[in-house]
């Protein structure tokens, strides 16, 4: 009995982490310049992972598995920041435009040095 | 001092990943973390002041808008017609060191419709990139308000 409901729980966890993924791939796919892309990749798809992760410690039969998956979430959160932040200002330094949707760069009299060459 | 602090949570995340809370792998955790932090010396500095319960508040409000962030992203990308008025915006930074600009960055980033891009070289400016760039005022705010201000609460 326990460990059917173990099992639902598990179940339903990896459901919604994966339709996470499945948004933030959609948004990849959808939305218009590396800048928002990198919305959708940073956060759902840190939460999708996260959420799947999670799940790990409700399958039955398990044991110990629950201070590894802390760790596995603690390392995504920690490192899925930093490479989006690097990819976007790595993308904004070699010269990819936002997109004409944009209202608003700040960021433009920084390196307006380096366009200008 | 901040040294031993480091080994020691380098051993006790040792034990979480190899899943064997014994004495001998602790001992491991810790010679193999002290190895670690003599190869990475350059950068110790002051430990931060810390304030247990203002980091939990923190880490709770980290947490409910980590899920409202992944909530609004995926409420976005399925809505049929996207209205975007993403941009990049400047945001005067009141935290000054190193770990405290870390984190705000890594927060605000992981926090609903806002992406933290670069830093200025004088470290006073965060640029952030917003996927809902029309109000700036309060965009700056709402990070002003939230995650700085517990930041400072937390760690000053």
């Amino acid at each position: 009995m326990i460990e059917t409901l173990q099992n639902i729980t598990a179940g339903l966890l990896l459901l919604a982490g994966s339709a996470f993924i499945l948004t933030a791939t959609l948004g990849l796919v959808r939305l218009p310049d590396l800048y928002t892309r990198m919305h959708a990749a940073s956060k759902a798809g840190t939460v999708g992972s996260c959420v799947m992760l999670i799940a790990l410690v409700f399958v039955p039969g398990a044991d110990g598995v629950a201070g590894r998956v802390a760790a596995g979430v603690l390392f995504f959160l920690l490192t899925a920041p930093v490479s989006a932040h690097l990819l976007a200002k790595a993308a904004y330094i070699s010269g990819t435009r936002l997109s004409s949707s944009s209202v608003a760069d700040h960021l433009k009299t920084t390196y307006a040095r380096d366009e200008a060459k | 001092m901040m040294r031993y602090g480091i080994v020691l949570i380098l051993a006790i995340v040792w034990l979480a990943v190899s899943a064997s809370y014994t004495i001998p792998n602790l001992v491991l955790g810790l010679i193999v973390g002290a190895l670690v932090t003599f190869l990475v010396r350059e950068q110790s500095g002051e430990a931060p002041k810390v304030r247990p319960l203002a980091v939990a508040l923190l880490v709770i409000l980290f947490v409910k808008e980590l899920l409202l962030s992944a909530w609004k992203v995926a409420k976005l990308v399925l809505s049929p017609r996207m209205n975007l008025q993403p941009g990049i915006f400047s945001y005067p930074l009141k935290v000054s060191t190193d770990f405290e600009i870390t984190l705000l960055a890594n927060l605000i980033t992981l926090t609903p419709g806002t992406l933290s891009v670069d830093v200025s070289d004088d470290r006073r400016t965060l640029f952030v990139h917003a996927i809902n760039c029309s109000d700036i005022e309060a965009a700056r705010r709402d990070i002003e308000t939230g995650f700085e201000r517990k930041i400072l609460e937390a760690f000053r």
